[in-house]
């Protein structure tokens, strides 16, 4: 390869991890992504001199122009509360683009090394499930009716891995035949690859899609670091492999904050406990708006636990009008995330940060779950099992186990409410029925603003 | 590729990606996976030699889907990526 293209590539590469490592720390992540954008242009525009790129100019600028245009258009305009599926999307894409790269190499049955080619057949079958998977899960997020909830039926476990096992010795097949593949077996090959994709999506719920869309992310990665060893191209195996393990640890560690192994998310069984659940004791007291503003207004400390449901009812910038009110009556703040409060872990954060909440006061489950102690007031709104004492004590719960914020430790608890139901999980609160619990009924967004003129009467 | 060399700069990048991401609050997860999603639009690199290079329909086809895509992937990522690390903010004042 030229010198000159292989200088830009590795400025390219090293861009990519100088830039992941400043997106460590909110002070600097914003420059993160902007180094890593322009080792992108960089090294998408040197691919022009590239000494294979002879021919199809046009249909390349055609093409960067079309799927740019499109991702810029629709990334712009996605709503924060939409963000996870997009985040899907636009990773599926990335698993097509690596499953196709390795089509036309494949189609063209030219002579490859064996190790080239088990590794681009290899890619081809992970980019093909990670774009097939994250098309569906985006659909569900996206609330697309057909796809909505787990799609389960008879022996499907038993079905998945039969066609695993007919893709995987397909790919095998291909990999380990030199040019002797036909056409059409290619083609099957890459039909079945995409279908397992969707047989292993679609029984998995709405509440486990981030592990699911990181999981993909990490499986897009190899599949670039795979293709980028067949095309020679060390910047794409770099990144690709770095997305790759970055990946995989990130979704490990989603599925540790939400206390579910990834087996048990893939081939899933949530819900299938044995046993009785606990009885609740007590009842669901209510209380005003008018009185949960003075409780909050003469309090010392209070804490703001926003789950999902804040988000849905736009109440985020409410909040923050509130939480300044209190501020100026020298009211300690604190909000309290879950890690998995949002659609995905840290995407709470990013609903607060669009309503103007400062970092500096958001607080993370191991960092604030000691102070629940010393508050006056825990106000939750929009949340449910992530405060839901049960997982600590009742081990026949699905959520056994499952680390929650300390909301019931405070002095009292306000909870925010739509109406009486369960949860996303369709689990019985046990909070709710707490003797310090009261229950403020109604839209969180109409909650907030109440409460904010209650307190400005004060 | 030297298969050697190959090994060599997949576990190394293995253990960068592994040691860049552990040390990520949890507040900036989302922005994180946004972002590193957005560093495999390097695909679109080779997408680009793919079609560069690429002879009758069938080929072109593909190739040009793959283009599509990975500039899909490359632009998008990176729009939503900015977008949401642009909103962080601390209360002491800096930008």
């Amino acid at each position: 390869m030229n010198l000159f293209v292989e200088i830009f590539y590795l400025a390219a590469a090293v861009l990519f991890i100088l830039g992941l490592k400043q997106m460590a720390s909110p002070v600097t992540a914003r420059r993160g992504i902007v180094w890593a954008g322009i080792g992108m242009v960089l090294a998408t525009l040197i691919t022009f001199a590239h000494p294979h790129v002879n021919t199809n100019y046009l249909l390349i600028i055609i093409g960067i122009a079309v799927g740019g245009g499109i991702a810029w258009k629709t990334g712009k305009e996605v709503a924060m509360t939409d963000m996870p599926q997009m985040i899907a999307l636009y990773n599926g894409m990335g698993g097509g683009a690596a499953a196709a790269i390795a089509a036309v190499e494949l189609i063209k049955q030219h002579e490859m090394d064996s190790t080239v080619q088990l590794l681009a057949v290899f890619g081809a079958l992970i980019g093909s499930v990670a774009f097939s998977g994250s098309l569906i899960a985006f659909g569900k997020l996206q609330g697309i009716k057909q796809l909505r909830g787990a799609f389960r039926f008879k022996n499907q476990q038993r079905i998945n891995a039969g066609l695993f096992i007919v893709v995987a010795w397909m790919g095998l097949g291909i990999a380990t035949s030199g040019t002797d593949y036909g056409m059409f077996t290619l083609f099957l090959f890459f039909a079945l690859a995409l279908a397992f994709g969707v047989m292993m999506t679609l029984p998995i719920g709405g509440a486990d899609m981030p592990v699911v869309i990181s999981l993909y992310n990490a499986f897009t990665g190899l599949a670039v670091g795979f293709e980028g060893y067949v095309l020679d191209n060390p910047a794409m195996m770099i990144a690709g492999i770095v997305v790759g393990s970055a990946g995989t640890l990130l979704t490990q560690l989603m599925a540790k904050a939400m206390n579910r192994p990834i087996t048990n998310v893939l081939f899933s069984n949530f819900g299938e406990t044995t046993g009785e659940a606990q009885e609740v004791s007590g009842s669901m007291k209510a209380i005003e708006a008018p009185d949960a503003a003075i409780m909050m207004a003469f309090a010392e400390k209070v804490i703001i636990i926003p789950g999902y449901g804040m988000a849905v009812a736009q109440a985020q910038h409410k909040i923050w009008e509130m939480t300044k009110q209190l501020q100026e009556r020298g009211v300690t703040v604190k909000f309290a995330i879950h890690p998995v409060a949002g659609r995905m872990p840290g995407h709470m954060n990013v609903l607060l940060a669009e309503a103007g909440v400062p970092y500096d006061i958001i607080y993370d489950l191991d960092e604030i779950n000691e102070e629940f102690r010393t508050a006056d007031v825990a106000l939750v709104i929009g949340a449910n099992d992530v405060v839901n004492p049960i997982a600590r004590t009742d081990p026949n719960s699905p959520i056994y186990g499952m680390p929650i914020l300390n909301a019931d430790y405070a002095k009292n608890v306000i909870v925010v409410k739509r109406g009486q139901g369960a949860g996303f999980s369709g689990i019985e609160n046990h909070l709710f029925f707490a003797d310090n619990c009261r229950m403020l009924y109604g839209d969180g967004q109409a909650v907030a603003n109440e409460l904010i003129s209650n307190m400005k009467e004060l | 590729m030297e298969g050697f060399i190959a090994i060599y700069i997949f576990i190394l990048a293995g253990f960068v990606g592994y040691e860049v991401i552990s040390k990520v609050p949890v507040i900036l997860h989302t922005p994180l996976m946004s972002g590193s999603n957005f560093v495999h639009g390097i695909v679109l690199v080779g997408a680009m030699v793919v079609l560069g290079q690429a002879e009758g329909f069938t080929e072109q086809l593909v190739g040009f889907i793959a283009v599509v895509l990975a500039a899909g992937n490359a632009v998008g990522g990176y729009v939503v990526t900015e977008r949401m690390l642009e909103m962080f903010k601390s209360s002491k004042g800096d930008k």
